[in-house]
């Protein structure tokens, strides 16, 4: 398909600053990450959305297939209309996104939801918990805190994955490892050949960290169970709840808190999340098939 | 022989007072392990328990057609040993220093001395080192989730 004809599709003339319509951007970046991740850079065929907050998603769209919510995970600092998603392939969306080369037109809309809230936490320690892909949607919050790096004291990313083919920003990874107060420890779950790293769960080098609790603010991304056993490790050193802060995730379809698709008991997680605190939460993960 | 204080940095010991800290330090001394250094190997009669203060310390296997698998690892605050307490009082895995490691090595026979004639000791020891095992077997339920797998392979 075309970029006029993309355009057609997903934007109908002077439509682009409308909320519902997706916004035209042609694919300038492509990166596999992971033998099933891709990051996209895209660029705006024409006016561009709005500036985006870390933990916030767009809605991205390939015409004909399909639409459906993706974090945004490139820098929140660079202004030039740009979106980076890191997208993994695990349905017919996200595979044709995935598929997307560059020069490719795919639609997108927002940037919707709540953000990690980085500006609440300077002056603290930052404990950053990412879990397979949900690396993606909290590397705004390293390259965000990483550009006012005065701003905060520690930096601390704990990261886990599969195996270490499948970590996200290998590259960036090593850079940050290296990077003088940047605190970066990395485990994986499942022994691999080549990795003289740590092995285990992500739990475990969050439990050895030794925290300020009263100081540390702590933004947890991944699978709900991994999300709920790295805040009881928090809380268990004394971290607050309300400085826990996850990304939670549900079907979402609207973007807009309209159709009702990403409810979380009384939350609706496109409009009130993705990014909520844990104290508000807590009791809701608890419930089964909510 | 290494500190009462050095011993209270673990939570292992967080039930014990500072007198019973101060007998378990009588068992107790520093060590350090060069990268590559085997702590113990699989099998053999295990003796000795080590906090561990700095570094990585793997536990491993071997597996045919893999080499030696790597399970596990262990870094700072971490207990490792603790087939010495419970027969058939033989080492499951093998343990080998990945770096340069420092640890408080635990001399098990006078420590097992001291927890058989003191249950006040013994007890809060034992708890001690439960919750350490449970800990452990949280984690390895957590992963055995394999919650990072993909969608498509479920």
């Amino acid at each position: 398909m075309s970029a006029d004809a993309v355009s057609a599709a997903v934007a109908p003339a002077g439509a682009g600053g409308e909320t519902m319509l997706p916004v035209p951007h042609r694919v300038t970046g492509r990166l596999e990450e992971t033998r099933d991740s891709v990051t996209l850079r895209l660029e705006p065929c024409g006016a561009a959305l709005p500036p985006f907050a870390a933990g916030q998603f767009t809605m991205l769209c390939r015409p004909g297939v399909g639409e459906i919510a993706i974090s945004i995970s490139g820098d929140p600092t660079v202004a030039d209309g740009s979106l980076t998603h890191t997208i993994r392939d695990v349905g017919a969306v996200s595979r044709a996104l995935c598929q997307a080369q560059p020069g490719d037109v795919i639609g997108a809309r927002g940037p919707y939801g709540t953000s990690w809230g980085l500006d609440t936490a300077v002056g603290r320690d930052l404990v950053i918990v990412a879990g397979g892909v949900g690396l993606a949607p909290v590397r705004p919050i390293l390259l965000g805190a990483l550009a006012a790096r005065d701003a905060y004291r520690r930096i601390v990313l704990v990261a886990g994955a599969r195996s270490p083919a499948e970590l996200l920003f290998r590259e960036q990874l090593a850079q940050w490892t290296s990077l003088p107060g940047v605190e970066v420890e990395l485990t994986i779950d499942q022994p691999a050949a080549d990795w003289d790293g740590a092995v285990g769960f992500v739990t475990e080098p969050l439990a050895r960290l030794t925290l300020d609790p009263r100081q540390t603010i702590a933004f947890i991304c991944g699978p709900e169970p991994m999300m709920r056993f790295s805040a009881s490790v928090l809380l268990g050193q004394g971290v607050a709840a309300g400085d826990i802060r996850v990304s939670l995730e549900r079907n979402m379809k609207c973007g807009v808190g309209l159709c009702g698709h990403c409810q979380l008991g009384p939350l609706l997680l496109c409009r009130d999340g993705p990014v909520l605190d844990y104290a508000r939460v807590q009791s809701l993960l608890d419930v089964r098939e909510l | 022989m290494s500190s009462s204080e050095e011993l209270a940095g673990f939570a292992l010991f967080d039930r014990l007072t500072a007198a019973q800290r101060a007998l378990v330090a009588e068992a107790a001394r520093e060590v350090t392990f060069t990268a590559g250094t085997r702590l113990f190997d699989e099998g053999q009669l295990a003796s000795g328990c080590w906090l561990i203060r700095a570094g990585q310390v793997a536990l491993e296997t071997a597996v045919p057609g893999r080499g030696q698998v790597v399970v596990h690892t262990l870094g700072p605050g971490d207990v490792l040993g603790w087939s010495w307490l419970v027969p058939p009082h033989r080492w499951h895995f093998s343990a080998t220093a990945t770096g340069l490691v420092r640890a408080i090595q635990l001399e098990t026979t006078q420590l097992l001395a001291l927890a058989d004639g003191d249950p006040a000791l013994g007890y809060p020891l034992a708890l001690g080192l439960f919750e350490v095992l449970l800990g452990r077997l949280q984690n390895t339920r957590s992963r055995l989730l394999d919650l990072y797998g993909s969608p498509r392979e479920r």
